[in-house]
């Protein structure tokens, strides 16, 4: 098992609140946590990667140097990729909601 | 064979510690318990055991160590007084929490302010809800033997809590008694080699111990913590009766006396409960019917237990050597009244607060609660629920 299910009873789970399975924080949906969404603007993207340099959660997703996708799962949006995008590429959106970016 | 040594409260509690040696020790040394920290350091440098002794900056710095040390997967132990368990107190739910059976001695010392170095229990009292074992300790035979029992009882698997042993500043700390020593290998014997739970030094098994715990998971950890405690004070039973098995010494959630047939009784722990048997032997000579209830085990608490042992009573007197401020009575005194009430006893009973700072309780002193518990035998009434001892009004 690599996560505690949601409805795991206190019984099921270790003792003293640990993690045995090491490393499983990506499987930790955190989504809910959100109540404002980056949208990003690929045309007007210089891909200098400054967002992903300060995204807190790792939650941009790149490939091949270039931003390809911001990960739904693991943004609890904070802002902080808009902030720092010197092109003023990517906009808060009020709303947890965020569509599934296709890998490009 | 153990063999008859005097020995100062602090020097029987080092003399344990190096018989168990330890993994680890990071301590901070505090009045009165300091000369435990400094002799157990002797035995360091001696090499006389072989503890990794770390010295740290403060006891904050002391537990948060430990935690570490035992997380890690060592047999760990600390010493502090007062104001040192008070700056630990942070880490206290955290070592509990991580279910880490960490050894703590806890020379009982009034807390600040005003400074006071003498005994009371506002220091063990103020962490009742951490999640440790407390055990108490009457002497220094006891504070002796509770160390050695404390290591065997929170390294059970089916506990694995931290355990507090307590014994009282400077009455017990530094009075010199007769004690019986066991022999090292004897006690080594009885407490095992240390068989640690999921260390983090285990490579191949790596786990997370202490990330963020929300509101999806935090309660069944905390549910599966509160699970821990019946079954700690089943073991606080065995490995004192097992104790006894082997060294001849027994030791149980409770020493009562007189009981069985007391009309009145007080509730007492540590050093003041031994000066209450000997006015429970005057008051008897006297055809009074009086009983004591020496409470060893605070935690967990045995409230079952305490309320059948008090059931035939017709007055008791709970002694708090703290006070509970705002409350209006002593914390030992709320937790007899509840398991009292719960337990559907209608038994008169008040409290009484007495020996802060180091206050000394004289047979006198102890023999007042008797009387006043006569009256209320007496009446069926209780005029004041708690009052101070020897107070000066």
């Amino acid at each position: 098992m690599r996560v505690y299910p949601p409805d795991a009873k206190w019984h099921e789970m270790a003792d003293g609140g640990v993690i045995p399975q090491a490393g499983n924080a990506e499987e930790y949906d955190v989504s809910g946590w959100r109540s404002a969404h980056p949208v990003r603007d690929d045309e007007c993207c210089i891909q200098c990667l400054f967002c992903w340099i300060y995204c807190p959660d790792n939650s941009v997703l790149v490939k091949d140097q270039k931003v390809v996708a911001l990960d739904p799962k693991h943004c609890k949006g904070c802002g902080i990729c808009a902030q720092v995008c010197p092109k003023d590429c990517i906009t808060m959106q009020p709303g947890g909601d965020m569509p599934e970016e296709e890998d490009k | 064979m153990g063999q008859l040594q005097p020995l100062e409260g602090n020097l029987a509690v080092a003399e344990a510690m190096r018989q168990i040696n330890p993994d680890v020790v990071a301590a901070y040394p505090i009045t009165p318990s300091t000369e435990i920290v400094q002799t157990f350091a002797n035995f360091v440098a001696d090499g006389e055991v072989d503890t990794n002794y770390v010295a740290v900056e403060s006891e904050h710095s002391a537990m948060s160590a430990c935690t570490a040390a035992a997380a890690a997967g060592g047999r760990v132990m600390n010493v502090t007084s007062a104001n040192g368990l008070a700056l630990m107190w942070e880490i206290l739910y955290i070592t509990a929490s991580f279910r880490q059976p960490v050894i703590l001695t806890v020379v009982n010392r009034a807390l600040s302010g005003n400074i006071n170095i003498h005994c009371d229990h506002s220091d063990t009292m103020g962490t009742r809800d951490a999640g440790w074992i407390q055990l108490y300790s009457e002497n220094v035979q006891e504070c002796y033997d509770n160390l050695i029992q404390a290591v065997a009882i929170g390294e059970r698997m089916d506990v694995r809590l931290p355990v507090m042993s307590c014994l009282d500043g400077f009455l017990v700390s530094h009075s010199y008694e007769m004690l019986e020593v066991e022999d090292d290998e004897a006690v080594r014997e009885w407490i095992g080699p240390y068989k640690p739970n999921e260390p983090l030094l285990d490579v191949e098994n790596p786990y997370t111990m202490g990330p963020i715990d929300l509101y999806d998971y935090y309660i069944e950890h905390k549910y599966s913590q509160w699970q821990a405690y019946p079954a700690a004070k089943q073991a606080v039973i065995e490995e004192g009766k097992r104790f006894g098995e082997t060294f001849g010494r027994e030791y149980g959630l409770m020493e009562t006396l007189g009981l069985d047939d007391a009309d009145i009784a007080v509730v007492a722990m540590s050093s003041a409960a031994g000066t209450a048997k000997d006015v429970v032997d005057k008051l008897r000579d006297e055809g009074v019917k009086a009983g004591l209830l020496k409470l060893r085990c605070f935690r967990p608490f045995p409230g079952e237990e305490i309320a059948a042992a008090l059931a035939g009573c017709k007055a008791v007197c709970v002694m708090d050597r703290a006070a509970s401020f705002g409350a209006g009575s002593g914390p030992l005194f709320h937790e007899i009244a509840a398991a009292m009430y719960t337990g559907g006893q209608t038994v008169p009973i008040n409290n009484v607060i007495y020996g802060l700072g180091g206050r000394t309780v004289k047979p006198a002193d102890i023999e007042s609660v008797y009387r006043g518990l006569m009256e209320i035998a007496d009446t069926g009434k209780v005029e004041q629920v708690c009052t101070w001892l020897s107070v000066r009004e």
